[in-house]
C-alpha cells in the first residue's frame, strides 16, 4: 500500500469524500500546527453533524471556530476550549453542542492507546474529581485509579511542516503538538504542509511520524490565527 | 486589618526561589507564569511547556516571534541552549510520569490535605476548560501553589476542604500567598513564613484550615 498515491491537488480535493456524521481529529495547539486549510476545505464542503476531537474550540473564525459558526459540529471533546472559542461558546450556552471536557494529557494517552491497539488503560488523573463520574474504579499498586478508554476517529486532519510523497513527516518547533499522536489515531490521516520532497529527500533520522499512519497529502500554505 | 499584602510579583519572586538549579519545571497560568522572570541568576531553569518544549527562555523580543515557537498561552518565547520539542504525548508522559522537578500552578481553593481546586468557579458562566492542570497536579514531584490568600470578596482560600470542583485530590506540597509560606505535611499545614508586618495569628484569621507553627515565623524575603 506504501506506493499508492496520496497526494492530493487541493484541502477541498482531499476532504471531498467526508460524509455527515463523521468524527475528525484536529491537530494543534496555541495557534500552531492547526490544518486550518483542510478545516477552511471542511466548512466549503458544508459536512453536518461533525464529532470533532480537538484540544481547544477554535479562535474566532479560525482553527475549529468556522465550523462551529457554521453549525457544523455537533459533538465535541476538548481539554480547553479556550477564551477564543466564541461560535462554540454560544451555542454551548445554548445547550446546542454536546461537550467532554477531557484532562489534556489523557486526551494525548486515549488517542496514544487507540492507535496502539490498547482498548482502554487505568490512570490516576482525575480520581475525585467530576472526570471520573461513571469510570470504574479501582486500587492498583496502591494508588487509585480509573479507567479510561481509547479514542481514535474516522478521520485525522493534521499539519506538518515537510512531507515526502509517502507521507513521511517532519515538524516545526511547538506546531508539533498534537499532530503526530492523531496521525495514528484515525482511520484516515489527511495532513496539509508547507513543502513535499521526492522519498530519500528526509532524512530518516528526523523523521516524526513514519508514511504508514499516514492516508493523503496536499501541500497549503499554512494558515494562521492569533 | 488593611496592611499591605505581597504583590502578584512579589508571590511569584518568592516562589522562584524554591526552584533549585537545573530543575525542569512547569509554571501555569496567572502568578506561576511570572515565576520565570525572578529565577536567581545563579541557577538555570529548564522551562517545560506541554505543547512540547523543555528549555523555553524568555518571551521573544518584538520583530523576532516565531509562531510555531510559543508557550501554552499563545506567546511567543525564544529557547536555552539544550532545549528540546516533542509531541503533547511525550509532554504529559513528563507531567503524569512525575518526570518534572517542580510545578507551579494557581489555585482557587487548597484544602488541608493539599487537595487543589483550580480549574472552575461553580457557577461561572462557560463550559470552563481542564487543559494540563489535572495531568500536572497529579504527576508534579513537586507541585506548589501560587494564589492570593483570600478571595476578592474575603473569603480564605486555603480550606478545610475544598468547595469548587477538585482538580486534584493530596497533590500539593507547598502553597506561597500575599500573606504566607505553607507547607502541606502529615502533621497538617505548617506555616514556614509569614508577609512581613503580619503575625501568625493574624494569617490564620485570614484562613480557613487551621495551621500549626512553633516559636517564631521568619517573615517571607520580599523584593521591592
Amino acid at each position: 500500500m506504501a506506493h499508492q498515491e496520496k497526494l492530493f491537488t487541493s484541502p477541498d480535493a482531499a476532504v471531498a469524500d467526508i460524509p455527515d456524521g463523521a468524527s475528525i481529529l484536529f491537530g494543534g495547539f496555541g495557534g500552531a500546527g492547526f490544518p486550518n486549510n483542510l478545516i477552511q476545505a471542511l466548512a466549503r464542503r458544508g459536512t453536518k453533524n461533525l464529532k470533532i476531537i480537538s484540544n481547544n474550540c477554535g479562535t474566532g473564525e479560525g482553527e475549529a471556530g468556522i465550523l462551529f459558526k457554521n453549525r457544523q459540529i455537533r459533538s465535541v471533546i476538548s481539554a480547553f476550549p479556550g477564551p477564543g472559542a466564541k461560535y462554540f461558546q454560544e451555542q454551548f450556552d445554548e445547550g446546542a453542542i454536546e461537550l467532554e471536557l477531557v484532562p489534556q494529557g489523557i486526551l494525548c494517552e486515549r488517542m496514544r492507546a487507540y492507535g496502539a491497539g490498547i482498548p482502554a488503560f487505568y490512570s490516576p488523573v482525575g480520581v475525585g474529581t467530576e472526570v471520573a463520574r461513571g469510570k470504574e474504579e479501582r486500587v492498583i499498586e496502591g494508588r487509585r485509579v480509573i479507567l479510561e478508554k481509547a479514542l481514535g476517529a474516522d478521520y485525522a486532519f493534521i499539519k506538518a511542516d515537510t512531507a515526502d510523497r509517502l507521507g513521511n513527516l517532519v515538524y516545526r518547533k511547538a506546531a508539533r503538538n498534537f499532530n503526530p499522536v492523531m496521525a495514528t489515531a484515525a482511520k484516515t490521516t489527511i495532513v496539509e504542509v508547507e513543502r513535499v520532497v521526492d522519498v530519500g529527500a528526509l532524512d530518516p533520522e528526523t523523521v516524526v511520524t513514519p508514511f504508514v499512519f499516514v492516508d493523503r497529502i496536499v501541500v497549503a500554505k499554512g494558515l494562521r490565527y492569533v | 486589618m488593611s496592611k499591605p499584602r505581597l504583590t502578584r510579583e512579589q508571590i511569584a519572586a518568592r516562589a522562584a526561589l524554591e526552584l533549585p538549579d537545573g530543575a525542569c519545571v512547569n509554571l501555569g497560568w496567572g502568578i506561576p507564569n511570572l515565576t520565570a522572570a525572578y529565577v536567581p541568576l545563579d541557577r538555570t531553569i529548564y522551562f517545560h511547556s506541554e505543547n512540547g518544549i523543555l528549555g523555553m527562555g524568555p518571551r521573544a523580543k518584538s520583530g523576532e516571534e516565531d509562531f510555531d515557537l510559543v508557550d501554552a498561552m499563545k506567546v511567543p518565547v525564544t529557547l536555552v541552549p539544550g532545549a528540546s520539542f516533542f509531541s503533547q504525548v511525550d509532554a504529559h508522559v513528563m507531567t503524569r510520569g512525575g518526570h518534572l522537578d517542580v510545578c507551579i500552578l494557581g489555585g482557587l481553593q487548597v484544602s488541608e490535605k493539599g487537595d487543589l481546586a483550580n480549574w472552575r468557579v461553580p457557577g461561572a458562566k462557560g463550559a470552563g476548560g481542564i487543559g494540563g492542570a489535572m495531568d500536572i497536579s497529579v504527576g508534579a514531584e513537586r507541585l506548589i501553589v501560587t494564589m492570593e490568600h483570600n478571595a476578592k470578596d474575603g473569603s480564605p482560600k486555603v480550606v478545610k476542604t475544598c468547595t469548587y470542583p477538585l482538580t486534584a485530590i493530596e497533590c500539593v506540597n507547598t502553597i506561597i500567598t500575599d500573606l504566607a509560606v505553607i507547607d502541606v505535611t502529615p502533621r497538617g499545614l505548617v506555616l514556614r513564613e509569614v508577609a512581613p508586618g503580619f503575625t501568625p495569628e493574624e494569617v490564620q484569621a485570614a484562613t480557613d484550615a487551621r495551621l500549626v507553627w512553633s516559636g517564631k515565623v521568619p517573615d517571607i524575603p520580599v523584593i521591592s
